[in-house]
Protein backbone atom coordinates (compact mmCIF):
# COMPACT_ATOMS: atom_id res chain seq x y z
CA UNK A 1 0.00 0.00 0.00
CA UNK A 2 2.84 2.30 0.92
CA UNK A 3 4.46 1.59 -2.45
CA UNK A 4 1.26 2.50 -4.30
CA UNK A 5 1.02 5.77 -2.40
CA UNK A 6 4.62 6.55 -3.25
CA UNK A 7 3.92 5.81 -6.92
CA UNK A 8 0.84 8.07 -6.88
CA UNK A 9 2.87 10.82 -5.24
CA UNK A 10 5.61 10.41 -7.81
CA UNK A 11 3.26 10.50 -10.79
CA UNK A 12 1.19 13.45 -9.58
CA UNK A 13 3.76 15.67 -7.95
CA UNK A 14 7.10 14.72 -9.46
CA UNK A 15 6.84 14.01 -13.21
CA UNK A 16 10.62 13.68 -13.51
CA UNK A 17 10.60 11.10 -10.74
CA UNK A 18 7.85 9.16 -12.53
CA UNK A 19 9.79 9.16 -15.78
CA UNK A 20 12.86 7.87 -13.97
CA UNK A 21 10.79 5.17 -12.32
CA UNK A 22 9.31 4.11 -15.66
CA UNK A 23 12.77 4.03 -17.25
CA UNK A 24 14.07 1.93 -14.37
CA UNK A 25 11.16 -0.50 -14.79
CA UNK A 26 11.87 -0.86 -18.50
CA UNK A 27 15.58 -1.35 -17.84
CA UNK A 28 14.89 -4.16 -15.40
CA UNK A 29 12.34 -5.96 -17.52
CA UNK A 30 14.27 -8.49 -19.62
CA UNK A 31 11.04 -9.97 -20.97
CA UNK A 32 10.51 -6.79 -22.95
CA UNK A 33 13.95 -6.87 -24.51
CA UNK A 34 14.39 -8.59 -27.86
CA UNK A 35 16.14 -11.92 -27.40
CA UNK A 36 16.60 -12.80 -31.05
CA UNK A 37 19.23 -10.31 -32.13
CA UNK A 38 21.71 -11.77 -34.66
CA UNK A 39 24.95 -12.86 -33.08
CA UNK A 40 28.58 -13.18 -33.98
CA UNK A 41 30.48 -16.01 -32.40
CA UNK A 42 33.45 -18.19 -33.12
CA UNK A 43 37.07 -18.50 -32.21
CA UNK A 44 40.50 -17.19 -33.11
CA UNK A 45 43.68 -19.06 -32.41
CA UNK A 46 47.37 -19.49 -32.96
CA UNK A 47 48.47 -23.09 -33.42
CA UNK A 48 51.79 -24.84 -33.92
CA UNK A 49 52.39 -28.34 -35.27
CA UNK A 50 55.75 -30.10 -35.15
CA UNK A 51 55.97 -33.22 -37.27
CA UNK A 52 59.29 -35.00 -37.94
CA UNK A 53 61.23 -31.92 -36.83
CA UNK A 54 59.34 -29.47 -39.05
CA UNK A 55 57.22 -26.89 -37.32
CA UNK A 56 54.24 -25.28 -39.00
CA UNK A 57 52.56 -22.18 -37.59
CA UNK A 58 48.96 -21.33 -38.22
CA UNK A 59 46.72 -18.42 -37.36
CA UNK A 60 43.05 -19.35 -37.48
CA UNK A 61 39.85 -17.31 -37.38
CA UNK A 62 36.53 -19.14 -37.37
CA UNK A 63 33.66 -16.64 -37.34
CA UNK A 64 30.09 -17.84 -36.91
CA UNK A 65 27.02 -15.78 -37.81
CA UNK A 66 23.55 -16.66 -36.54
CA UNK A 67 20.68 -14.53 -37.83
CA UNK A 68 17.11 -15.39 -36.89
CA UNK A 69 14.37 -14.13 -39.20
CA UNK A 70 10.85 -14.14 -37.83
CA UNK A 71 9.76 -16.88 -35.45
CA UNK A 72 10.77 -19.96 -37.44
CA UNK A 73 13.76 -19.18 -39.60
CA UNK A 74 17.47 -19.13 -38.77
CA UNK A 75 20.26 -18.34 -41.21
CA UNK A 76 23.66 -19.49 -40.00
CA UNK A 77 27.15 -19.68 -41.37
CA UNK A 78 30.65 -20.58 -40.29
CA UNK A 79 33.82 -19.69 -42.16
CA UNK A 80 37.45 -20.71 -41.79
CA UNK A 81 40.23 -18.23 -42.42
CA UNK A 82 43.68 -19.78 -42.13
CA UNK A 83 47.14 -18.36 -42.61
CA UNK A 84 49.76 -21.11 -42.58
CA UNK A 85 53.51 -20.66 -42.33
CA UNK A 86 55.35 -23.87 -43.21
CA UNK A 87 59.07 -24.60 -43.67
CA UNK A 88 60.29 -24.81 -47.25
CA UNK A 89 62.99 -27.34 -46.45
CA UNK A 90 66.78 -27.23 -46.73
CA UNK A 91 66.83 -24.21 -44.45
CA UNK A 92 65.21 -21.99 -47.10
CA UNK A 93 62.96 -20.26 -44.62
CA UNK A 94 59.20 -20.30 -44.46
CA UNK A 95 56.49 -20.18 -47.07
CA UNK A 96 52.97 -19.05 -46.28
CA UNK A 97 49.56 -19.76 -47.71
CA UNK A 98 46.09 -18.39 -47.06
CA UNK A 99 42.87 -20.34 -47.05
CA UNK A 100 39.35 -18.98 -46.88
CA UNK A 101 36.43 -21.38 -46.94
CA UNK A 102 32.97 -21.96 -45.61
CA UNK A 103 32.01 -24.85 -43.36
CA UNK A 104 28.33 -24.12 -43.76
CA UNK A 105 25.90 -21.48 -44.96
CA UNK A 106 22.40 -22.71 -44.38
CA UNK A 107 18.83 -21.68 -43.66
CA UNK A 108 16.94 -23.64 -41.00
CA UNK A 109 13.17 -23.49 -41.06
CA UNK A 110 11.51 -24.91 -37.95
CA UNK A 111 8.40 -26.26 -39.67
CA UNK A 112 6.84 -28.28 -36.85
CA UNK A 113 7.92 -29.26 -33.31
CA UNK A 114 9.51 -32.37 -34.86
CA UNK A 115 10.75 -31.22 -38.26
CA UNK A 116 13.32 -28.62 -39.22
CA UNK A 117 13.97 -28.12 -42.92
CA UNK A 118 17.56 -27.18 -43.73
CA UNK A 119 18.63 -25.85 -47.10
CA UNK A 120 21.95 -24.60 -48.42
CA UNK A 121 25.49 -25.71 -47.63
CA UNK A 122 25.49 -27.78 -44.45
CA UNK A 123 27.76 -30.02 -42.39
CA UNK A 124 27.29 -33.67 -43.32
CA UNK A 125 25.49 -35.44 -40.46
CA UNK A 126 27.64 -38.53 -40.06
CA UNK A 127 29.10 -39.56 -36.72
CA UNK A 128 29.64 -36.87 -34.12
CA UNK A 129 32.95 -35.13 -34.79
CA UNK A 130 31.93 -33.13 -37.84
CA UNK A 131 28.86 -31.40 -36.44
CA UNK A 132 29.73 -31.22 -32.75
CA UNK A 133 33.46 -31.21 -32.12
CA UNK A 134 35.13 -29.68 -35.17
CA UNK A 135 35.15 -26.00 -34.04
CA UNK A 136 38.57 -25.03 -32.65
CA UNK A 137 37.05 -23.72 -29.41
CA UNK A 138 35.51 -27.13 -28.67
CA UNK A 139 37.98 -29.90 -29.43
CA UNK A 140 41.69 -29.32 -28.94
CA UNK A 141 42.72 -32.52 -30.71
CA UNK A 142 43.12 -33.05 -34.46
CA UNK A 143 40.30 -34.55 -36.50
CA UNK A 144 40.15 -38.32 -36.08
CA UNK A 145 41.73 -40.52 -38.77
CA UNK A 146 38.31 -41.87 -39.80
CA UNK A 147 36.86 -38.38 -40.22
CA UNK A 148 36.43 -38.68 -43.99
CA UNK A 149 34.39 -41.90 -43.86
CA UNK A 150 30.77 -40.92 -44.37
CA UNK A 151 31.43 -37.17 -44.43
CA UNK A 152 32.09 -37.42 -48.19
CA UNK A 153 35.49 -35.76 -48.25
CA UNK A 154 34.73 -32.10 -47.72
CA UNK A 155 32.56 -32.67 -44.66
CA UNK A 156 29.79 -30.53 -46.14
CA UNK A 157 26.90 -31.06 -48.52
CA UNK A 158 24.95 -28.78 -50.85
CA UNK A 159 21.24 -29.46 -50.89
CA UNK A 160 18.57 -30.14 -48.33
CA UNK A 161 18.13 -31.89 -45.04
CA UNK A 162 15.32 -32.78 -42.69
CA UNK A 163 16.20 -33.03 -39.05
CA UNK A 164 14.71 -32.67 -35.62
CA UNK A 165 13.63 -34.33 -32.45
CA UNK A 166 11.28 -37.21 -33.16
CA UNK A 167 10.41 -38.21 -29.63
CA UNK A 168 11.27 -36.81 -26.24
CA UNK A 169 10.41 -37.83 -22.69
CA UNK A 170 12.23 -37.60 -19.37
CA UNK A 171 13.79 -40.98 -20.08
CA UNK A 172 14.76 -40.84 -23.74
CA UNK A 173 15.13 -38.37 -26.56
CA UNK A 174 15.36 -39.54 -30.16
CA UNK A 175 16.71 -37.23 -32.86
CA UNK A 176 17.30 -37.73 -36.56
CA UNK A 177 18.75 -36.14 -39.69
CA UNK A 178 18.37 -37.15 -43.35
CA UNK A 179 19.95 -35.29 -46.26
CA UNK A 180 20.55 -35.21 -49.97
CA UNK A 181 23.53 -33.38 -51.40
CA UNK A 182 24.32 -32.48 -55.00
CA UNK A 183 27.87 -32.58 -56.29
CA UNK A 184 29.59 -29.19 -56.42
CA UNK A 185 33.09 -28.26 -57.50
CA UNK A 186 32.64 -24.60 -56.62
CA UNK A 187 35.65 -23.50 -54.61
CA UNK A 188 33.57 -22.23 -51.67
CA UNK A 189 30.89 -24.93 -51.74
CA UNK A 190 32.67 -28.19 -52.45
CA UNK A 191 30.51 -31.26 -51.99
CA UNK A 192 29.88 -34.73 -53.33
CA UNK A 193 26.64 -36.07 -54.71
CA UNK A 194 25.49 -38.17 -51.79
CA UNK A 195 22.71 -39.00 -49.42
CA UNK A 196 22.52 -40.28 -45.88
CA UNK A 197 21.50 -39.54 -42.37
CA UNK A 198 21.69 -40.49 -38.77
CA UNK A 199 19.51 -41.31 -35.81
CA UNK A 200 20.49 -41.25 -32.16
CA UNK A 201 18.89 -41.88 -28.82
CA UNK A 202 19.90 -39.95 -25.74
CA UNK A 203 19.07 -41.24 -22.28
CA UNK A 204 19.29 -38.11 -20.08
CA UNK A 205 19.17 -39.88 -16.72
CA UNK A 206 22.13 -42.09 -17.60
CA UNK A 207 23.70 -39.32 -19.74
CA UNK A 208 24.23 -41.94 -22.40
CA UNK A 209 23.85 -41.51 -26.15
CA UNK A 210 23.93 -44.17 -28.84
CA UNK A 211 23.54 -43.47 -32.50
CA UNK A 212 23.93 -44.83 -36.00
CA UNK A 213 24.86 -43.07 -39.23
CA UNK A 214 24.59 -43.96 -42.89
CA UNK A 215 26.03 -42.32 -45.96
CA UNK A 216 25.87 -43.27 -49.62
CA UNK A 217 28.15 -41.71 -52.19
CA UNK A 218 26.41 -41.23 -55.55
CA UNK A 219 29.40 -39.82 -57.38
CA UNK A 220 29.76 -41.14 -60.95
CA UNK A 221 29.69 -44.90 -61.16
CA UNK A 222 31.40 -45.40 -57.79
CA UNK A 223 28.40 -45.93 -55.57
CA UNK A 224 29.50 -46.85 -52.08
CA UNK A 225 28.06 -47.03 -48.62
CA UNK A 226 29.42 -45.91 -45.26
CA UNK A 227 28.11 -46.99 -41.90
CA UNK A 228 28.84 -45.56 -38.53
CA UNK A 229 27.95 -45.91 -34.87
CA UNK A 230 28.72 -43.78 -31.87
CA UNK A 231 28.46 -43.97 -28.13
CA UNK A 232 28.86 -41.04 -25.73
CA UNK A 233 28.67 -41.10 -21.99
CA UNK A 234 29.06 -38.22 -19.56
CA UNK A 235 28.49 -39.39 -15.99
CA UNK A 236 26.36 -36.80 -14.20
CA UNK A 237 28.38 -36.74 -11.00
CA UNK A 238 31.90 -36.35 -12.32
CA UNK A 239 33.24 -34.01 -15.03
CA UNK A 240 34.29 -36.88 -17.27
CA UNK A 241 33.40 -37.29 -20.92
CA UNK A 242 33.71 -40.51 -22.85
CA UNK A 243 33.16 -40.34 -26.58
CA UNK A 244 33.61 -43.02 -29.16
CA UNK A 245 32.85 -43.60 -32.77
CA UNK A 246 33.18 -46.40 -35.30
CA UNK A 247 32.95 -46.01 -39.08
CA UNK A 248 33.06 -48.49 -41.91
CA UNK A 249 33.73 -47.33 -45.46
CA UNK A 250 34.05 -49.12 -48.78
CA UNK A 251 37.79 -49.73 -48.43
CA UNK A 252 38.63 -49.02 -44.82
CA UNK A 253 37.25 -48.86 -41.34
CA UNK A 254 38.27 -47.60 -37.94
CA UNK A 255 37.30 -46.26 -34.59
CA UNK A 256 38.32 -43.70 -31.99
CA UNK A 257 37.64 -43.44 -28.30
CA UNK A 258 38.32 -40.28 -26.37
CA UNK A 259 38.06 -39.29 -22.77
CA UNK A 260 38.58 -35.97 -21.06
CA UNK A 261 38.40 -35.10 -17.43
CA UNK A 262 38.19 -31.51 -16.21
CA UNK A 263 39.80 -31.36 -12.77
CA UNK A 264 37.00 -29.13 -11.46
CA UNK A 265 36.36 -31.50 -8.56
CA UNK A 266 39.53 -30.15 -7.03
CA UNK A 267 38.60 -26.75 -5.54
CA UNK A 268 36.17 -25.84 -8.31
CA UNK A 269 36.34 -25.15 -12.03
CA UNK A 270 37.93 -21.71 -11.52
CA UNK A 271 40.76 -22.87 -9.27
CA UNK A 272 44.34 -23.25 -10.41
CA UNK A 273 44.00 -27.04 -10.65
CA UNK A 274 40.35 -27.03 -11.69
CA UNK A 275 41.18 -25.24 -14.92
CA UNK A 276 43.21 -28.23 -16.14
CA UNK A 277 41.68 -30.74 -18.51
CA UNK A 278 43.67 -33.79 -19.59
CA UNK A 279 42.45 -35.43 -22.79
CA UNK A 280 43.27 -38.86 -24.17
CA UNK A 281 42.30 -40.39 -27.48
CA UNK A 282 43.03 -43.81 -28.94
CA UNK A 283 42.28 -44.60 -32.55
CA UNK A 284 42.86 -47.34 -35.11
CA UNK A 285 42.21 -47.63 -38.82
CA UNK A 286 42.18 -50.79 -40.90
CA UNK A 287 42.81 -50.79 -44.62
CA UNK A 288 40.74 -53.40 -46.50
CA UNK A 289 41.85 -52.44 -49.99
CA UNK A 290 43.79 -49.55 -51.56
CA UNK A 291 41.86 -46.32 -52.13
CA UNK A 292 43.85 -43.08 -52.15
CA UNK A 293 40.64 -41.05 -52.45
CA UNK A 294 39.23 -41.92 -49.03
CA UNK A 295 41.93 -39.88 -47.18
CA UNK A 296 42.60 -42.66 -44.65
CA UNK A 297 46.15 -43.98 -44.07
CA UNK A 298 47.33 -46.43 -46.71
CA UNK A 299 48.19 -49.08 -44.13
CA UNK A 300 46.70 -50.22 -40.84
CA UNK A 301 47.43 -47.46 -38.34
CA UNK A 302 47.26 -46.94 -34.60
CA UNK A 303 47.52 -43.57 -32.94
CA UNK A 304 47.41 -42.27 -29.39
CA UNK A 305 46.92 -38.62 -28.48
CA UNK A 306 47.62 -37.06 -25.12
CA UNK A 307 46.35 -33.54 -24.68
CA UNK A 308 46.33 -31.05 -21.86
CA UNK A 309 44.03 -28.04 -21.89
CA UNK A 310 44.18 -25.12 -19.50
CA UNK A 311 41.08 -22.95 -19.39
CA UNK A 312 42.01 -19.37 -18.56
CA UNK A 313 39.41 -16.73 -17.67
CA UNK A 314 37.67 -14.77 -20.44
CA UNK A 315 37.12 -17.78 -22.72
CA UNK A 316 40.81 -18.30 -23.38
CA UNK A 317 42.25 -21.81 -23.64
CA UNK A 318 45.83 -22.98 -23.90
CA UNK A 319 46.39 -26.50 -25.11
CA UNK A 320 49.28 -28.86 -25.76
CA UNK A 321 49.17 -32.22 -27.44
CA UNK A 322 51.50 -35.11 -28.08
CA UNK A 323 50.57 -37.87 -30.49
CA UNK A 324 52.39 -41.02 -31.60
CA UNK A 325 51.30 -42.74 -34.79
CA UNK A 326 52.24 -46.33 -35.61
CA UNK A 327 51.90 -48.12 -38.93
CA UNK A 328 53.81 -50.60 -41.06
CA UNK A 329 55.04 -47.77 -43.29
CA UNK A 330 56.38 -45.44 -40.57
CA UNK A 331 56.10 -44.39 -36.95
CA UNK A 332 56.27 -40.74 -36.00
CA UNK A 333 55.55 -38.17 -33.31
CA UNK A 334 53.37 -35.10 -33.54
CA UNK A 335 53.64 -32.18 -31.13
CA UNK A 336 51.07 -29.45 -31.12
CA UNK A 337 50.39 -26.34 -29.08
CA UNK A 338 47.71 -23.72 -29.34
CA UNK A 339 46.00 -20.77 -27.79
CA UNK A 340 42.35 -20.22 -28.64
CA UNK A 341 39.97 -17.40 -27.75
CA UNK A 342 36.23 -17.92 -28.05
CA UNK A 343 33.91 -14.94 -28.55
CA UNK A 344 30.14 -14.50 -28.50
CA UNK A 345 28.30 -11.19 -28.77
CA UNK A 346 25.35 -9.51 -30.49
CA UNK A 347 25.96 -8.55 -34.10
CA UNK A 348 24.15 -5.25 -33.50
CA UNK A 349 22.05 -3.49 -30.94
CA UNK A 350 18.56 -4.94 -30.96
CA UNK A 351 15.29 -3.08 -30.69
CA UNK A 352 13.03 -3.52 -27.69
CA UNK A 353 9.81 -5.33 -28.40
CA UNK B 1 43.22 -59.84 -31.74
CA UNK B 2 44.53 -56.50 -33.00
CA UNK B 3 41.86 -54.59 -31.21
CA UNK B 4 41.89 -56.63 -28.03
CA UNK B 5 44.24 -54.29 -26.14
CA UNK B 6 42.41 -51.04 -26.98
CA UNK B 7 39.01 -52.58 -26.33
CA UNK B 8 40.23 -53.83 -22.94
CA UNK B 9 41.53 -50.37 -22.17
CA UNK B 10 38.19 -48.84 -23.08
CA UNK B 11 36.32 -51.29 -20.88
CA UNK B 12 38.69 -50.51 -18.04
CA UNK B 13 38.09 -46.77 -18.48
CA UNK B 14 34.34 -47.27 -18.60
CA UNK B 15 34.28 -49.38 -15.46
CA UNK B 16 36.54 -46.92 -13.60
CA UNK B 17 34.27 -44.05 -14.56
CA UNK B 18 31.21 -46.01 -13.47
CA UNK B 19 32.74 -46.78 -10.06
CA UNK B 20 33.64 -43.08 -9.60
CA UNK B 21 30.17 -41.93 -10.55
CA UNK B 22 28.56 -44.38 -8.12
CA UNK B 23 30.89 -43.31 -5.32
CA UNK B 24 29.85 -39.69 -5.74
CA UNK B 25 26.13 -40.47 -6.00
CA UNK B 26 25.24 -39.80 -2.37
CA UNK B 27 26.98 -36.49 -1.84
CA UNK B 28 26.76 -34.77 -5.18
CA UNK B 29 23.19 -33.49 -4.97
CA UNK B 30 23.68 -29.94 -3.76
CA UNK B 31 21.78 -28.76 -0.70
CA UNK B 32 20.48 -25.96 -2.82
CA UNK B 33 18.80 -28.48 -5.16
CA UNK B 34 17.22 -30.28 -2.23
CA UNK B 35 15.76 -27.02 -0.97
CA UNK B 36 14.43 -26.25 -4.41
CA UNK B 37 12.81 -29.67 -4.59
CA UNK B 38 10.96 -28.93 -1.35
CA UNK B 39 9.76 -25.59 -2.53
CA UNK B 40 6.61 -25.20 -4.54
CA UNK B 41 7.61 -22.22 -6.63
CA UNK B 42 6.96 -22.95 -10.28
CA UNK B 43 9.56 -20.37 -11.22
CA UNK B 44 12.30 -22.34 -9.49
CA UNK B 45 11.14 -25.56 -11.07
CA UNK B 46 11.25 -24.15 -14.57
CA UNK B 47 14.65 -22.64 -13.87
CA UNK B 48 15.90 -26.02 -12.76
CA UNK B 49 14.40 -27.66 -15.85
CA UNK B 50 16.31 -25.22 -18.03
CA UNK B 51 19.52 -25.85 -16.13
CA UNK B 52 19.08 -29.59 -16.55
CA UNK B 53 18.47 -29.15 -20.28
CA UNK B 54 21.63 -27.06 -20.47
CA UNK B 55 23.72 -29.59 -18.58
CA UNK B 56 22.34 -32.55 -20.48
CA UNK B 57 22.69 -31.08 -23.93
CA UNK B 58 24.84 -27.97 -24.40
CA UNK B 59 27.53 -28.84 -21.84
CA UNK B 60 28.14 -32.21 -23.43
CA UNK B 61 30.05 -30.63 -26.29
CA UNK B 62 31.30 -27.26 -25.11
CA UNK B 63 32.10 -25.36 -21.94
CA UNK B 64 29.59 -23.02 -20.44
CA UNK B 65 30.01 -19.56 -21.99
CA UNK B 66 31.09 -17.03 -19.36
CA UNK B 67 27.96 -14.98 -19.81
CA UNK B 68 26.40 -13.37 -22.87
CA UNK B 69 23.93 -10.62 -23.60
CA UNK B 70 20.27 -11.52 -22.98
CA UNK B 71 19.55 -9.94 -26.36
CA UNK B 72 21.02 -12.99 -28.11
CA UNK B 73 19.63 -15.67 -25.80
CA UNK B 74 16.78 -16.49 -28.21
CA UNK B 75 19.23 -16.80 -31.09
CA UNK B 76 21.54 -19.06 -29.07
CA UNK B 77 18.62 -21.29 -28.10
CA UNK B 78 17.30 -21.52 -31.65
CA UNK B 79 20.76 -22.52 -32.88
CA UNK B 80 20.97 -25.17 -30.15
CA UNK B 81 17.54 -26.49 -31.03
CA UNK B 82 18.63 -27.15 -34.62
CA UNK B 83 22.16 -28.31 -33.88
CA UNK B 84 21.54 -30.42 -30.78
CA UNK B 85 18.14 -31.81 -31.76
CA UNK B 86 16.33 -30.24 -28.80
CA UNK B 87 12.60 -30.70 -28.43
CA UNK B 88 10.29 -27.68 -28.44
CA UNK B 89 9.79 -28.07 -24.66
CA UNK B 90 13.53 -28.15 -24.06
CA UNK B 91 13.90 -25.01 -26.14
CA UNK B 92 11.36 -23.18 -23.98
CA UNK B 93 12.95 -24.38 -20.74
CA UNK B 94 16.38 -23.30 -21.94
CA UNK B 95 15.10 -19.85 -22.89
CA UNK B 96 13.56 -19.45 -19.44
CA UNK B 97 16.86 -20.54 -17.89
CA UNK B 98 18.74 -17.84 -19.80
CA UNK B 99 16.09 -15.22 -18.96
CA UNK B 100 14.85 -15.89 -15.42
Amino acid sequence: MGTLLTLRYCILRRPACAVSLFAALLWNMPALVAQDVPLLSGGVGFLTNTNAGNTTYQTVAVPVLEAPIGQHLLVESRANILETFSPQGNGQGYDHSTFLGLSYLQADYIATPHITVVGGYFLTPFGTYNERLSPIWISSLDAPLIFSIGTMGSGSGTGGMLRGNAYSTDKVSISYAAYFSAGSTNKEFQSSRSTGGQVYAYFPQARLEVGASYGRSLEGTQLSNAYGAHLWWEPAKIPLKLRSEYAHGAHSQGYWIETDYRLSQFSGADSLIGRLEPVFRLQQTFRNSPDPSDFLPGADTQRVDFGLNYHLPHELRINAQYARQFSSTENFNIWETGIVYRFLFPAWKGKSK
Amino acid sequence: MRIFAPVSLCLLLLSTAYVFSQAKEGSALPANSQQQAKGNAVHNATQRDGQVVFEQNCSRCHNTPQGFSPRISGTVVRHMRVRAGLSAEDEKALLRFFNP
